[in-house]
Order: structure tokens, then sequence, then C-alpha cells
């Protein structure tokens, strides 16, 4: 008995060594890279990130791929749009609201069925058709908000797709990088699996949805394999993806939702993680100090105050308001976020497209700015009062209170007493919508709402013309005048790239000159990262591309 | 006893429709859009408009109220606008997790608590009495979050000991037993024990102190009772308040911490309410909200109902 039982015993702690060598041997080879994320919550997975642009960064681009895509692979240069699944695109000679997309061929979802035509249309029906059986209201906000002119989508062959906006629309290709292509085979074969005590065909697809976002299919350098609601995602690299500069180097990556900052640093700091985003700014030279890598760049980004224009306003005055602009010494407020922004000279810096060479130069001038009040009628003696809207805290707006007591110090050099209204967040945000002299402005002349400038509409022209006054858009401070008009409608029906671009540099131009805007920062979207973590480009985005980058075995 | 339960769970109903109102309410007053979650800011009015029909946010308060009430009471929270995902799914999941976190830190607290107050109290004015009190001040005065912060900056950054966020190598999900799931427990559990343990430790201190000046003791003493036996009656004597002191303490334990719970990024409730919160997302907002009022309403109840069965002239009072 013995002399059977010691063999096998023997040979069974070999095959158990050996299993576990492999494992260990294959967990060791697997490259991960895991990542903090600011959001507290996992963006959604379907295709239709929420979260903002840091859900279209995790869970968007990954993922799932673009009819057109932002080229991201530099970091000292804009970042402009670049064929994604479209190959080409152009709109129709006589009727300008029909544009046609040749798309790549030979392109797969993740579950193997084939990219083309037919999926693009229904991509589009998903947000748009409220017959489809596959449309979700949940996708409609964030999607249709971001391409509000395109009205519906038509296959003329299997390669080729016909789309119509709502007016003639230039903008359109850019607002195309927001509609994400999620598998219809893929959410069909989920549709047959709700189960069929669900008879509500709405509860269906909303069901087959939700299991499409917790096992997704797109086309995307990286697959979705693991969902835990509020904790964590993981995605796989797509080996198989059809650009081979970004074929996936890491093998997985995960995503942690860790939204308090000090938590991220932590997570960095103690090796749980190898990338954060946005560190706390106080444990910024810590952060160096450990070895760990600092990413910036300045983003489409822009911390204003925007200026009412409504009667009664002090800001009415152009001289005033260039003189805002020149007083500021914006070298010493980046001083002061420890370098953590960068020094705007309008809404896009130059060398942009749109950048437009305005004759308004803003920079730091305290002589100019102090001339240019004393002509408007202000000194010491006589200050000028202005109030500003603001909030404590809020996405995208950097320190708030920081940076607006700096700017109460800092105008006062130019005879500004500036008023700060505190107000939280949501209502400051809200009140983007309803405009100054509204109630819940709290009698403003000036808000402070940062934005994100990817996008001309989004950037510049629901800030300037008539149409786009409260409550249709955020022109808050109702800047309106024919010429503006005109200078968008211009931008919005050019339909040759550089002519487009060219009309836009022209309205970005006006703006700067007549500075509706007093232009703080540009944030530059700092992440830290574990010096094991490679081939990373920090695009001048929103953005940045998982795809090449690498991560070292760790110590 | 029955009669006595049957009216307690009588008079849990108007909390429990006052409990709910509330929840409805608050988290409409609140300023924000309900749809920011699925709608950006620079969206156009009609999209918004047919976002908030869709919604139902479009319907009169009371209207929404009442629908609300009546899915509530078939056992259905609606779906969190932000995620699609059911809010008792959500609420469930992270109620298991807070469960446990809050479960390891009133076994900590209490029993430090009880340990405190009891020596401290039963060896008033000596050292010991003065090292504990110092020891449960610190408890009740210490923020929890700040401690939480220091805790990961000196075992998770400084000493690579523990991790700082998370309930496991691979989340909450599959969540087991072991050293690995374990040790991200630790820290939460520790930080959000100090407070219960500090008032618990006070409470029965001055307690035991007051027990021990009554009549009784010297009578016990006289007859000749031992120490130990004279301590039982004490525990026996402390041990209503001290239960109702530890039922509060339990209840705000299991209703989470945002600040912990955020800290450590545990998902938790106080996780979810965050979350919900910043997104504002109504429905699991007020989901939450409900499901860990019901909880505190129904501990009450079983604290309650503990305390009658110990100590009989509750009942008659």
């Amino acid at each position: 008995m013995r002399s059977t039982f010691r063999p096998a015993l023997i040979a069974g702690a070999f095959a158990l060594a050996g299993a576990l060598l492999t494992s260990a041997s294959v967990m060791a080879q697997e490259k991960v890279l895991r990542i903090g994320m600011t959001a507290a919550d996992i963006p959604r997975t379907h295709g239709q990130p929420d979260q903002g642009f840091e859900g279209n960064r995790f869970t968007g681009i990954p993922m799932y791929d673009a009819l057109v895509h932002w080229d991201l692979s530099k970091a000292d240069a804009a970042s402009v749009i670049i064929p994604g699944l479209a190959l080409s695109w152009a709109v129709d000679a006589t009727d300008k609201t029909k544009w046609t997309f040749r798309l790549r061929p030979g392109v797969k979802f993740h579950d193997g069925s084939p990219f083309n035509a037919a999926a693009v249309v229904w991509n589009v029906q998903k947000v748009l058709d409220q017959n489809a059986a596959h449309f979700d209201q949940s996708q409609v906000g964030v999607t249709v908000s971001r391409m509000p002119n395109l009205a519906s989508a038509r296959a003329i062959d299997d390669m080729t797709v016909e789309l119509t906006t709502r007016n003639p629309d230039s903008f359109l290709p850019i607002n195309l990088t927001n509609l994400f292509m999620a598998s219809p085979t893929h959410w069909q074969k989920l549709l047959g699996e709700v189960p069929a005590s669900v008879t509500d065909p709405k509860a269906r697809a909303a069901a087959a949805w939700t299991a499409f976002a917790a096992n997704p299919s797109g086309t995307g350098p990286f697959r979705g394999v693991r969902l835990v609601p509020r904790e964590r995602f993981e995605m796989v690299a797509n080996k198989d993806y059809w650009d081979a500069a970004r074929r996936p180097k890491v093998d997985r990556v995960v995503l942690l939702p860790l939204p308090e900052p000090n938590a991220r640093t932590a997570a960095l700091l103690s090796g749980q993680v190898d990338w954060i985003e946005a560190p706390a700014p106080d444990s910024v030279p810590q952060i160096r100090q450990r070895g760990f890598t600092m990413y910036t760049n300045a983003q489409p980004h822009v911390w204003p105050w925007q200026f009412s224009f409504r009667e009664g306003s002090p800001w009415l005055d152009r001289r005033v308001r260039h003189a805002a602009n020149l007083c500021i010494n914006r070298a010493e407020l980046k001083e002061l976020l420890g370098g953590l922004m960068e020094i705007p000279q309008g809404t896009v810096p130059p060398g942009h497209p749109w950048w437009g060479n305005p004759s308004f130069q803003i920079k730091y001038d305290l002589p100019a700015a102090r001339r240019l009040m004393q002509e408007a009628g202000f000194s010491a003696a006589r200050p000028l009062s202005v109030k500003v809207l603001t909030s404590a805290s809020g996405s995208g707006q950097m320190q708030p209170i920081v940076m607006n007591e700096w700017l109460q110090q800092a105008l006062k050099e130019c005879f500004f007493n500036v008023e700060l209204e505190v107000a939280e967040w949501n209502a400051v945000f809200t009140n983007w919508r309803e405009g100054a002299g509204h109630a819940n402005a709290r009698g403003a002349n000036a808000t402070n709402v940062t934005f994100a400038a990817m996008d001309p509409f989004f950037a510049m022209i629901r800030f300037v013309t008539r149409q786009t006054n409260p409550p249709a858009s955020n022109n808050w401070g109702f800047f309106n005048s024919d010429e503006f008009d005109q200078l968008a409608a211009t931008a919005r029906s050019t339909f040759d790239d550089a002519g487009r671009d060219s009309a836009l540099a022209a309205l970005h131009k006006r703006i700067v000159e007549e500075a509706p805007f007093l232009w703080v920062a540009h944030d530059v979207g700092p992440r830290a990262m574990s010096p094991r973590v490679t081939g990373v480009v920090q695009p001048r985005s929103w953005f940045i591309d998982i795809a090449p980058m690498d991560i070292r075995p760790g110590s | 006893m029955l009669v006595y339960l049957g009216k307690r769970l009588v008079y849990t109903i108007p909390i429990v429709i006052g409990v709910s109102v509330v929840c409805f309410g608050l988290v409409h007053i609140a300023p924000g859009d309900p749809l920011v979650s699925v709608l950006p800011p620079d969206a156009s009015e009609e999209l918004k408009m047919q976002m908030m029909r869709a919604y139902g946010f479009d319907r009169p308060y009371y209207e929404q109220f009442l629908l609300w009430c009546w899915r509530a009471l078939q056992g259905d929270l609606g779906v969190s606008i932000a995620t699609g995902r059911s809010v008792a799914s959500e609420v469930f999941r992270a109620v298991k997790n807070t469960l446990l976190l809050s479960f390891v830190a009133t076994f900590i607290g209490f029993f430090f608590g009880l340990l405190f107050g009891f020596v401290a109290g039963y060896f008033r004015n000596s050292p010991i009495d003065k090292i504990a009190s110092i020891l449960s001040v610190i408890g009740v005065s210490v923020p929890h979050y700040w401690l939480g912060m220091v805790l990961v900056i000196i075992f998770s950054v400084q000493l690579n000991w523990l991790p700082p966020t998370g309930a496991g190598p691979g989340g909450s999900a599959d969540w087991q037993p072991d050293w690995a799931h374990l040790r991200h427990l630790i820290l939460p559990a520790i930080t959000m024990s100090v407070i219960p343990m500090g008032i618990v430790a006070r409470t029965i201190r001055a307690l035991v102190a007051d027990i021990l000046s009554q009549d009784f003791v010297p009578a016990l003493r006289a007859k000749g009772l031992s120490e130990l036996g004279i301590f039982g009656h004490v525990v026996k004597n402390a041990a209503p308040t001290a239960l109702a002191v530890m039922g509060l303490q339990l209840g705000y334990l299991l209703g989470g911490s945002i600040l912990i719970e955020t800290v450590f990024s545990w998902p938790g409730t106080g996780f979810l309410l965050n979350a919900a919160i910043f997104q504002r997302d109504l429905p699991l907002l007020q989901g939450t909200i409900l499901v860990l009022a019901l909880f505190f309403v129904l501990l009450n109840l079983i604290v309650d109902v503990i305390q009658t069965a110990i100590d009989p002239r509750i009942q008659r009072s």
C-alpha cells in the first residue's frame, strides 16, 4: 500500500508544482496596466459612455471605433480629425445636408461579425430612431447632444453609407467622433437571451443593452471582459485590431474608479495602480520625488470668466474687457497652481488651425490695462465693481476658489472691485443655460464655467450667436451681433476642410478681439504614471491612446 | 409582549411614510439637473425636454412620488439614470459590502469600547481610567476621514503593508474570507470603529460609575458577594442602556460612511450615495436613502424589543 501511495503522492506533488509554476509564469507574463480614474463609477461600457470625456477616454476609444477619429499620436501639435472606420467622406455637391461615408473594409467586431454600412445605420438608429427595436433612451443624451444636426442614416451599399443632417452642417465629421460603433449582431444575440418572461419590447431592449454593457463588443483595440459595477472594468487586447499601429502592447487594462484625489494618489504611491488621472495637486512633488512620471499637455479646455452684455453690465465697454485680460499675470497663477495650467492666448492656442492671428494679444501688460481702465473712466478712487458667479468645485473647474481669489487680488491693481458669488456647482452649471439676468445668476455680470474646446460649436459658436442665447444654449451673457451670426453661419456652411478651418479662424480672431471672456487658463490634464509604463504620448486633447502603451515587468 | 410588539410595528408605519416623503422631497429640493449624468449641459432644450419626458420628470411631483411609492411597495426601486442598472441590485450589492465592513468595525469598536468603559468605570480616577478615558475621547474627537488618510499614509504609502483602496484584488464580486481580501478590510474597519468605540466607552464608564454609586452595591458587598458577582450585577444593570447606545451606533455604521468609504473606495452604501449625489442620480439616491432609513427603523425596532425583553419596566412604562 505504502509502495503505491508514495509514487502517486510524489507524482501528484510534481503535477501540482508544475501547474502552479505554469499558472504563475502565465500570470507573470501577462502585462496588466491598472488605471485609477477620477470617475465615481465605471463609465458606461455599451458604446456611448457617460462621465463626460473621461468616459470616452477609457471605455469609448479603447473598445470602440467611430467613423472619424481624433489623432492622438502627437504631443506637439493640435489633435485633428483623421479617418477611423470611414476611409473618406464628402458632402453632396447639390444637397449639403447629405454626406457620403466610404467605410473601411475587412473590419470585424469583437464577436467576429463584420462591420459594414448596415452596422452604421443600426448605430445611428440606436440614438435617433425611437421606433427602432434597439433604440436606447439612456444613450441619447450623451450622444445626440454632441451631434445635434444628424437626422438619419441610409446604407447605399455594403461599404457606403449616407448620413443626412437637419441643416447644412460642416461640423458633422467632427461630431461623429462621438458616435461609437457597437455590434448589432452581438446585441441581437443578447436580446435573444433575455428571459421570455420579459415581454415588453422596450424592457427587452433595455435588458439586452444592460447585458451588452457587461459583455460588450465593438471594433476597438481592446475588448471588455469583466465588469464589477462601481468597482472595476477589465479589458483585454484585441490582437486582431485592424490598425497595426494601434495593436495593444499590454495584455489587459484594469479600470478602477477612485474619485477621491488622495485615495488615487495613495493607490499610485502604494503600487496598487500604475496610472492615475488628476493626482492631488499637493502631492505632485512627492509623486515626482518617488520616481513617478507626471504627464501634462495643454488641453482644449478653457477656464474663463464669461461676461454679461445685458444692459447695465460693466463689461459692455470693450476697453474694460481688454483691461481685465491684460491685467492678470498668468505666469504667477501658473506658479501658484504648481505649474498645472497652460497660459491661454485665446480659446485655441497659436498654431491651431482655428487660431486666426487676432490683433488683440492676450498677455500681462499692467500699464496698458490701467490706461484702458482710466480711459473708460475708472481709477483707484473710482473702482469698477463687478460680480462673478462661481463654484467651490466642479468638473473641469480646477481650483476655482483659489483661482478666483487670486483674480480678485490681481484685478484690484487695475481698479476692479471683484465680488465673488460662490454657489453650488450644479446651480452655477444650470444657470449657464438660464443666462445673465436670471434670478439664479444672483446679480452676477460674469460667470465662471469651464468648457471643452474640441468641437467648433462647443468651443466658439454657442457663446456668440443669437441662436444660442439662453435657454437654447450657453451664450450666457447674450453676446449678440450680426457680424458674429454671419461668421458662425459661414463656418457652418463651408464644406471643404481648409475653407471651414479658415472660416473658424476668422471667427476665433474676432472673438479674441472682442473679448467676451476673460481667458484665465487652459487645463493640462495632469496624470501620473509608474516609470514602468512606456510609450506614453499625451496629446493636446481630452483623450489619450492606451493602445501604443506598454508596461515593463514590476520589481 | 406581543401587544407591545404590535404597537411598535404600528408606530413604524407613519415613520416609514415620513421617511419616504423626506427621501423624495430632499432629493428634489437639492439644486441641479436630475439628467446631468445622461445629458451634457450643452444639450439642446428640445433634447432636454425629450429626456425629461422619457424619464417622467415632466410629471407633477405628487404624481412622481405616488408612482415611486407604488413601485417601491412592489420591491421595484426603479432604474439608475446613470447606469441603467436596477437600483435594487445596486443598493443590495452595496449593502452587502457595507454590512461586511460595519460588522467588522462594530466588533472592533464594541469590544474596545466595552473594555475601556467597564475598566474605566470600575477603576474610576485610577491611571487605568485616565488612559481609557483619553483613548475614548480621542476616538470621539478625531475626524475619522482624517484618521483614515493618516492610516493610509503610514500603512499603505510609507510601509506598503496594506492596500489603500478597494474591497479586494478582483473587487467585491468574488469576495472570500482570505488574506488577499481581508487585508483590504483592515484600514477602513479600524477607521470606522473609532467613533463607536469612543462613544460606547464614555457611555459605559459613566453608567458603571453611576451604578457603582447606588445603594444596592454596598448592600451586596455587605452580604458577602464577591467582586465578580457584583460586576455581574453592574453588567446586568448597564445592559439596557449599553444595548440602546450600541444599537444606535450599529445603525449609524450599517448606514455606511460616505467619507470613509470614499477615502478607501470601499464599494458600500456610502460610496454609492456619494456617486448618486454627484451624478444627481435621483432614483438611485432615493432608493439608497429609503433602504438605509428603513434599515435604521428596523434596527431601532429590534433594539427596542430586546431592551423590553431584558428590562420589563420599559414595557410597563
